[in-house]
């Protein structure tokens, strides 16, 4: 590796890491505008044009307000709870790709922080390892709340972990690689993962929403039954710190979602745009310019995943905290099993779209369970 | 010195002072973070012999999951204050015999064994990735392997009979 590449490299990882960042930043903004948008209010709308200082002010806020901590709480530990969160949180985008690559004289460099063949294992490992902050923050805080909260995240993620690493399987079955980055590159063109695996991606979708402690699996941080769940003791930057990570792991799962079943930076007429653009700028200029085509069509499904989680977040109602377990547990993981063994057999048998055939007979069953529930009782209005 | 090995070097000496603190901290928790810092350096080992695989997947059953449930477990106890009634001259007596019998049980290997040599002009540095792994794992081991996997199934079936609610059972 020579001093060029690794320039480009460096430059390009930072401009990586900032992206994640501002992104997960002004998903904060993004989200209060999204909630006033659906409850029909404005959001913030005080700091700058349409509010859009309000992450700045929020920042400066976070940063200057009392840093507390309880005498009765394990010092060091509260400190370690928000920065393990934070950094497992920024972690996990190294593997993803972000583009194909960027061509410089004659070096080919991929837009991707570091190609591994295990890629979707490292997420899957960090993932798992985000818990840590959660339970050490909760325990260290020496609060009841928070340690129900904390032991609440910890066994929503581990019994959540489990469907979304078998619901992925069978995209890994398909591909035949545990590189994101292969598996991105096969769906070349329109032929996404969601079209074969319609089920995996409902699964993996769900497991995403409960591994991120969103709505409508926030368990851990109920207001209505723990105060504030895991970080109630926290306040100033701590606070902060958790906050965010949730946000940079919800840019995260969407970007993981969107490279996994939609199809990463592949948009249909992709090779018409190749060709024209290397035929009209020359070989490295449009192979440059197609890149960040593919760039900011990645980033349009990312956003709109994000913005899918936040819609979500303000149309559906919390789950009981049985109704979560009984969901991971007795629903999908099922599922997903199922799921893996129908994509076997469609595999050995050469049907591309065996998925579908679970999908098609659980609508027909859950539309004949629905006809045949007894009709509630009309109420007569009472005047 | 090579980087790899000043690489090795620190990574060796992080694993040993960490796994020595599992066994001397008096807080269970910072006895069970420094495991997980244990297994995490443990990782490091693999990657440095070229095992991605295995790393990752040490890293994702060992620190993210077991790991996980011990200190679940632990939190759940609330073993703060010291235990009197844990800390009897039996248990004493009993933990001394079982981990001196385990001290000599690794010596007895240690001599006994021997290392397996390998020719460095014909080895190959792939040998750890996960597509030879799997190679291997479901072609010359794959009886071992199947079976492995029933003795887990029926320890997981154990498990969920010994949990199960009795009808009668207090509800917690």
């Amino acid at each position: 590796m020579n001093l060029t590449e690794l320039i480009i490299k460096g430059i390009l990882i930072l401009v990586l890491f900032g992206v994640t960042l501002l992104i997960a930043m002004y998903s904060t903004w993004a989200e209060r505008k999204v909630a006033g948008f659906i409850q029909i209010r404005f959001g913030p709308n005080r700091a700058g044009p349409g509010g859009i200082f309000q992450p700045l002010a929020d920042a400066g806020k976070m940063f200057f307000k009392e840093d507390f901590i309880p005498s009765q709480a394990n010092k060091w530990l509260f400190i370690l709870g928000p920065c393990l969160a934070i950094l497992t949180a920024l972690m996990s985008s190294a593997v993803i790709p972000f583009g194909e690559s960027i061509r410089y004289e004659d070096l080919v460099i991929p837009v991707q922080g570091i190609e591994i063949n295990i890629g979707i294992l490292y997420v899957f490992g960090v993932v798992s390892l985000g818990v840590y902050g959660l339970m050490v923050g909760g325990w260290a805080s020496n609060n009841k709340f928070s340690l129900l909260g904390a032991i609440r995240a910890a066994s929503q993620n581990i019994s959540y972990e489990i469907g979304f690493g078998l619901s992925i399987i069978a995209i890994l079955m398909m591909t035949g690689s545990l590189s994101i980055r292969a598996i991105v590159e096969q769906q070349h063109g329109f032929a996404w993962n969601l079209f074969n695996q319609p089920l995996g991606f409902i699964i993996f979708l769900t497991c995403a929403f409960a591994e991120c402690n969103r709505t409508p699996f926030d368990l851990p941080e109920c207001e209505t039954e723990l105060v504030g769940g895991y970080h109630t003791e926290y306040s100033s930057m701590k606070l902060g710190f958790y906050l965010f990570a949730e946000y940079i792991n919800m840019f995260v799962s969407s970007a993981i979602i969107s490279s996994l079943y939609f199809g990463g930076y592949n948009y249909p007429g992709m090779d018409w745009v190749r060709e024209t653009l290397t035929g009209s700028l020359g070989a490295a200029t449009g192979h440059n310019l197609t890149t960040l085509i593919g760039t900011l069509v990645l980033f349009g499904k990312i956003f709109f995943f994000i913005f899918f989680f936040m819609w979500v977040r303000w149309t559906l109602p919390r789950f009981r905290y049985d109704q979560l377990m009984n969901l991971g547990w007795k629903t999908f993981i099922p599922l997903s099993i199922l799921n893996v063994v129908v994509t076997g057999f469609g595999l050995l048998y050469d049907v591309k779209y065996a998925s579908w055939a679970i999908v098609i007979v659980m609508v027909i069953l859950a539309m004949v369970s629905s006809a045949r529930a007894p009709k509630p009782a009309v109420q007569p209005q009472r005047s | 010195m090579k980087p790899t090995e000043i690489l090795f070097y620190a990574l060796t000496a992080i694993t040993l002072l960490s796994a020595s603190f599992v066994v001397t901290a008096r807080n269970p928790i910072h006895s069970v973070l420094a495991l997980i810092m244990t297994f995490f350096c443990l990782s490091g080992h693999y990657i440095l012999l070229n095992a991605q695989f295995l790393a990752a997947v040490n890293i994702i059953v060992y620190a993210g999951a077991i790991m996980v449930l011990f200190l679940f477990v632990i939190m759940f106890l609330n073993l703060k204050t010291d235990d009197e009634e844990s800390k009897t001259t039996m248990t004493k007596l009993a933990a001394v015999v079982v981990g001196g019998v385990l001290l000599v049980v690794m010596v007895a290997v240690l001599r006994v064994g021997t290392m397996a040599t390998y020719n460095p002009s014909s080895y190959s540095a792939k040998v750890g990735l996960v597509e030879n792994l799997g190679i291997v794992l479901y072609k010359d081991y794959l009886l071992p392997f199947e079976l492995a996997s029933i003795l887990l199934l029926v320890a997981m079936v154990g498990a969920v009979m010994l949990g199960r609610r009795e009808p009668g059972d207090r509800h917690y």
